[in-house]
């Protein structure tokens, strides 16, 4: 039985496309062009469906946390809820001409989106199911994804509305500031692994003792501030000031309606599963498992980062914004670069497995 | 060099989908646009004054503060990267240079600057 189940790459796949697609006999610049771009439109409907299972889950699990059942009236225990919910979505009018600045207000949903996207060219998703493995890897996916502040400062700023403006400087100043603590603790890890590519990084950790994670004594110390600052970055409770329901009402998206709305709350998805994806690949051992195929063991381990990011938005009390700027700038940076520095000397002494 | 053609590819088709998406939406909404849905929501009062309004300055101290650690962060990628090959002189440098910018953020904090009011 292993056996079997070790043979279902999902990689063999895109393997046999890409022969098929070779054989055609265009320009290789061509099929390039048309394998990228059809991988990308595979990556958005496999994006698509999983902010849509993750909307559900984090329904279900808001209601069971609070001893309700959350939704159960569309299908078995409420599974298509959230489909309905998208296409009420699509059908509802667009109110635009609430906004101040009608250029800045209609790219930042597209910006928020897209920013969110290209981080999962260099995402792992299993045993060389990978969309491009640039050299730079994770560099690549921080540089990218911090474009969603431009875009939550640019809906902030485009609506005409001041709760909305609040809540994209709020966003902005959180972010910047968990940027740091979140960088430093990545940066331990490529200490260890000497490369910054994501596959490099993963087949560093070959072996359940190699998982990041498991080098002590530092290991577990960047993955705790990896973990609170990629909370941070993600927007998510109890970090969620900028759209702290009770004080903004809904920050920086109040004016957006329909498929804008949408977007933005897609984007808020996919970056909860690429910030869960980074930590697996980088301190879990990535796709690195027994038994189960490698895609199988990236989708495990990431959706329980993803179940424990849930647990702490539906089970912590949110921070006042004076604690958690306080908290990422006197404690959160000077412990992940003395933690950085402590990995350092560990490496230069040889004192690791 | 041919992957980072991936990313020119992603930035295409993200955007595409997303525009082809507003594009349905826009075919199938209604539309009933009048005065009343203009005005910002404030809770159902009327907004008093301008939407663009003048804003607390910590939040450009705190970017200040940021870009300066960020730059640091964009030193050590290329000194994380390369450690192993180093040795001792890139570990004494990285420290002296992690201590200077956290006198920095030292000083900042005896001012009061991380305070938030």
């Amino acid at each position: 039985m292993p056996l079997v189940l070790m043979s279902l790459e999902l990689i063999e796949i895109f393997r046999w496309a890409y022969g098929l697609l070779a054989e055609l006999g265009l320009p290789p610049v061509w099929v390039m062009l048309i394998s990228y771009g059809v991988i990308g439109v595979l990556m958005f409907g496999v994006l698509a469906l999983l902010a849509l299972f993750l909307v559900w889950w984090e329904r279900k699990v808001a209601g069971h946390v609070q001893q309700r059942f959350g939704p159960m009236r569309n299908g078995w225990h409420g599974w298509y809820q959230t489909i309905a919910d998208a296409i009420k979505l699509l059908q509802k009018e667009d109110v635009d001409i609430i906004a101040r600045d009608k250029f800045v207000f209609f790219w930042a949903p597209v910006l928020c989106f897209v920013a969110a996207f290209l981080a999962y060219i260099c995402i792992p998703f299993g045993k060389d199911l990978i969309v491009a493995d640039l050299n730079i890897g994770i560099l690549y996916i921080m540089a990218v994804t911090t474009f969603t502040v431009i875009a939550l400062l640019m809906a902030g700023w485009g609506s005409n509305n001041k709760y909305a403006l609040f809540g994209g400087m709020r966003s902005a100043a959180q972010a910047i500031s968990y940027e740091v603590p979140m960088v430093a603790s990545i940066l331990t890890v490529i200490i260890y692994a000497g490369s910054l590519s994501m596959v490099d990084i993963v087949q560093s950790q070959n072996s359940f003792f190699g998982w990041f994670i498991c080098r002590m004594p530092f290991g577990p110390i960047a993955f705790v501030t990896y973990i609170i600052a990629a909370t941070a970055e993600a927007n998510r409770a109890p970090f969620d000031i900028p759209e702290a329901e009770q004080e903004l009402v809904a920050g920086f998206n109040i004016e957006y309606s329909g498929m804008k709305f949408a977007m933005f709350f897609l984007a808020e998805f996919i970056n909860l599963f690429t910030v869960s994806a980074i930590a697996v690949t980088l301190f879990l051992g990535g796709w690195e498992g027994p038994w189960l195929p490698s895609w199988l063991w990236f989708l495990l381990k990431t959706l329980g980062i993803v179940f424990l990011l849930m647990m702490f938005r539906w089970t912590y009390p949110r921070l006042r914004v004076d604690q958690l700027m306080e908290f990422a700038w006197k404690f959160l940076v000077p412990v992940t670069f003395a933690n950085l520095i402590l990995a350092a000397t560990m490496k230069y002494l040889g004192w690791y497995w | 060099m041919s992957e980072y053609l991936s990313v020119l590819i992603f930035i295409a088709v993200g955007t595409g989908i997303v525009l082809f998406t507003f594009l349905i939406a826009r075919l199938i909404r209604p539309r009933n646009p009048y005065p009343e849905k203009g005005v910002a929501y404030e809770c159902a009062e009327e907004p008093i004054g301008d939407s663009w309004i003048k804003f607390n300055p910590h939040f450009y101290i705190f970017a200040l503060i940021f870009v300066i650690f960020d730059v640091e962060v964009v030193f050590l990628f290329p000194w994380a990267v390369a450690f192993g090959q180093l040795g001792l002189f890139a570990l004494v440098e990285m420290v002296i240079f992690i201590l200077i910018l956290f006198f920095g953020l030292y000083y900042a904090w005896k001012r009061g600057v991380l305070k938030w009011v």
